[in-house]
């Protein structure tokens, strides 16, 4: 068994946090884990992702071929959509829907939602409102994972682990909030999982 | 030892770190910081190696010659383009040879993700007649890191690894050896590190001799492999470094499986070439980089009998990253069904200033000071401040290698641009300003400097500068430029008026002004008040 997973969102948003949660967690459960990342001139203010490959067995490539990533997790509703030439036709998207302006020609939010919309197997979710909910803006990282979690091959409980060391040094308060925001991520993707509802904060797909 | 997961820049320092190292040396660049980062982490507190930032490549690189003629271990790393900077010891250093183990490490950016060219660091070895190890995956990269150490005390020569971005910045898992104790202080032949033509003759004819035994190296090294396929001659793989993986990654998908031979060591490893041609009728190279296997296989003429493919058949991209996907057409094979955008535009986001950033306000003067010259020159350098050329500032027209600015700027000058202008970080110009600074100063050429001094390298994480603050205004003043036009602006919002009129006495000054810009890098200035 083998997960790809691209992981996007502007530089500063926290990819590499949830990179390194997951990462570690599969560490820990015994999987083979490549994690491939931008840093540098790319990353400042700039689209950035990360390419997260799990597996029993033996991962060769550091990148993710295109066409075989099971799942885009994006922090950033326009930088889903840059990676779908990644995904299996039969792959997910879970996107936040709160859009990063820096750049002038931004499309339409409405626009960039409806494409995300299309993808068969979506999830949007409001992670600016859940985010604040938990007690901080920039916990919104930890609200897409939560939201993945229950679809990822390592244990729930081994993510938790790694929110908690990666947050340590930063105080309680601190590791609260994320482990907040993750839980928030879990229950509005655990409200919408393979039902065909919308409701909430999230909103599915399953066409 | 327990297993982690590290970057392959990481694991390259962890390596040198258990084969014994005494000393690593480096200037940032991506993707090759994080290898001395991760050294600077593990010596502090125990002070058990050196690790520390050079002023430039060149000095790193003459570092850690002198600690391997003490007889002890020393590593260099550096971004590809650092090693053009180090490449005069680094040429000479194959002659002098190596008393303690001397490992080289250039970090390639195939792809430019973040370079200015996508220079492959493996003919260097090759010109300089030395090994050099290409690791594929994360624990090569450590064990050939522990292995280059052995074998440059072995033969006595300065051993390169060569990683490449996505080697660099990927995490995977590493499962560590031993450690090994480091060397004793080793006082060594003196005569053959003084390259006076009579000693450089001998040694050189040395290197040459020596070729054989690295070639022997190479074919019994465990990290080249071979396996034919008895069955089916048709087509033989030849994969160096991480394009190995890229093959492996494709291989369930083909019919008939290949021969493979993996090459991870230089010189080539012959023998085993030998085998895989003689063994099928076509070759298919594939290398991350230049076609440097694919050239010495083909030769000018060809294998008669043989077809070799690869960059140069046009079958594989001479430019640019090799990846699973444009490794696929290679093999024969269609591209993989996708989601895709179906036609949907996509802004791009391409890298920016942060909010607030000095350099913006730097810029914003600089434009309004210009707006009445229509027949000047910005020539600028390397670091954030590149992201100016950029809109909405485009303010500056040039980056081409460290500290080439100023040079530029004078050149221009004396060919009758004006204004010519030419703008430098802090830590830029200590790596390669001062000296194309000290000659414009003995000029007094008709140009104006700009030295944004942010007091940090901060386009490649924020390590230190070795010339910012008041040390700056003294080396500048110390280099012969006239006090009066050495001018310090606060680039902020409320000063622009102030600043406009600064920039525009130095620019009608005839001769040579340098505007020194100072205000902190935002992302350390935020990184100090977390630490508190």
């Amino acid at each position: 068994m083998k997960q790809d997973i691209i992981l996007a969102g502007v530089g500063g948003q926290g990819i590499i946090s949830i990179a390194y949660v997951i990462a570690s967690a599969a560490l820990e459960e015994g999987l083979d884990v490549k994690q491939a990342e931008v840093h540098g001139m790319s990353q400042r203010g700039g689209a950035v992702q990360s390419h997260l490959r799990l597996s029993q067995g033996r991962i060769w490539s550091d990148l993710i071929p295109q066409g075989e990533a099971d799942l885009v997790l994006s922090v950033e509703p326009l930088e889903a959509l840059r990676y779908l030439d990644y995904l299996r036709p039969d792959g997910m998207v879970i996107a936040s829907r709160a859009p990063f302006v820096n750049i002038k020609n931004y499309p339409d939010l409405e626009t960039v939602l409806t494409k995300i919309r299309e993808i068969p197997r979506h999830l949007i979710i409001d992670s600016e409102k859940l985010a604040k909910e938990a007690g901080s803006s920039r916990t919104q990282n930890m609200v897409l994972l939560g939201a993945a979690a229950g679809r990822l091959m390592v244990k729930e409980e081994s993510l938790i682990r790694f929110i908690k060391a990666l947050f340590e040094r930063h105080g309680e308060n601190i590791v609260s909030a994320n482990l907040k925001a993750f839980a928030l991520g879990q229950a509005v993707a655990a409200a919408a999982d393979f039902v065909p509802m919308s409701g909430g904060s999230g909103e599915k797909g399953s066409r | 030892m327990k297993p982690e997961i590290l970057l392959g820049d990481e694991a390259v320092a962890l390596g040198a770190i258990h084969a014994g190292l005494s000393a690593a040396y480096s200037y940032p660049g991506t993707p090759a910081s994080e290898i001395l980062e991760y050294l600077i982490r593990a010596a502090a507190g125990t002070r058990a190696f050196v690790a520390s930032w050079s002023v430039n490549e060149k000095v790193a690189y003459e570092e850690a010659l002198g600690v391997s003629f003490a007889g002890k271990r020393a590593l260099v790393s550096m971004k590809h383009v650092g090693l053009n900077v180090a490449a005069d010891p680094f040429m000479n250093s194959a002659l002098t040879g190596a008393n303690g183990g001397l490992v080289v490490v250039p970090a390639d950016d195939p792809g430019m993700h973040s370079s200015q060219n996508e220079q492959d660091s493996r003919f260097y070895a090759d010109f300089a007649k030395i090994p050099c190890f290409e690791p594929s995956n994360h624990q090569e990269a450590y064990e050939m890191t522990r292995r280059a150490f052995d074998v440059s005390e072995e033969l006595g020569i300065p051993v390169m690894v060569r990683l490449v971005t996505r080697l660099s910045h990927s995490r995977s898992t590493v499962r560590p050896g031993e450690p090994r104790r480091q060397n004793p202080l080793r006082h060594g032949a003196g005569q053959d590190w003084t390259l006076l033509p009579v000693n450089a003759r001998r040694r050189f004819r040395a290197v040459l001799d020596s070729q054989a035994a690295m070639v022997r190296l190479s074919e019994e090294s465990e990290f080249n492999s071979l396996s034919l396929n008895a069955k089916d001659r048709s087509l033989g793989i030849l994969a160096s470094g991480i394009a190995f993986n890229y093959v492996q990654e494709n291989l369930p998908s083909l019919k008939i499986s290949p021969s493979l031979l993996k090459v991870c060591t230089y010189p080539v490893p012959e023998k085993l070439v030998r085998r895989l041609v003689d063994h099928v009728e076509t070759v298919l190279v594939v290398e991350e980089g230049y076609p440097l296997i694919e050239r010495s296989l083909r030769g000018l003429f060809g294998i008669a009998g043989k077809t070799v493919r690869g960059k140069l058949s046009g079958d594989l991209s001479l430019t640019g990253e090799l990846s699973p996907e444009t490794v696929r057409p290679a093999l024969g094979l269609e591209p993989l069904p996708t989601l895709g955008l179906g036609g949907f535009e996509l802004a791009a986001r391409p890298p920016q200033l942060c909010v607030g950033c000095p350099h913006a306000d730097t810029f914003l003067a600089l434009k309004k000071a210009l707006a009445d010259h229509d027949k000047g020159n910005v020539f600028s350098d390397i670091g954030c401040y590149t992201l100016g050329a950029y809109p909405p500032y485009q303010a500056v027209q040039t980056c081409v290698c460290m500290g080439a600015s100023i040079g530029m700027a004078k050149g221009g000058a004396e060919a009758g641009i004006h204004p010519s202008i030419a703008v430098i970080g802090d830590s830029t110009f200590g790596h390669s300003g001062l000296t194309p600074l000290l000659e414009a100063a003995a000029s007094d050429t008709n140009m104006t400097l700009f030295i944004l001094d942010n007091s940090t390298v901060a386009m490649t994480g924020g390590q230190p500068s070795f010339a910012s603050g008041e040390r700056l205004l003294r080396m500048i003043e110390g280099l012969g430029v006239a006090k009066e036009h050495i001018r310090k602006i606060e680039p902020l919002p409320k000063n622009l008026d102030k600043n406009v009129r600064i920039i525009r006495e130095e620019i009608s000054h005839r001769g040579l002004s340098v505007i020194v810009a100072v205000r902190e890098c935002l992302e350390e200035a935020k990184k100090r008040r977390r630490s508190g």
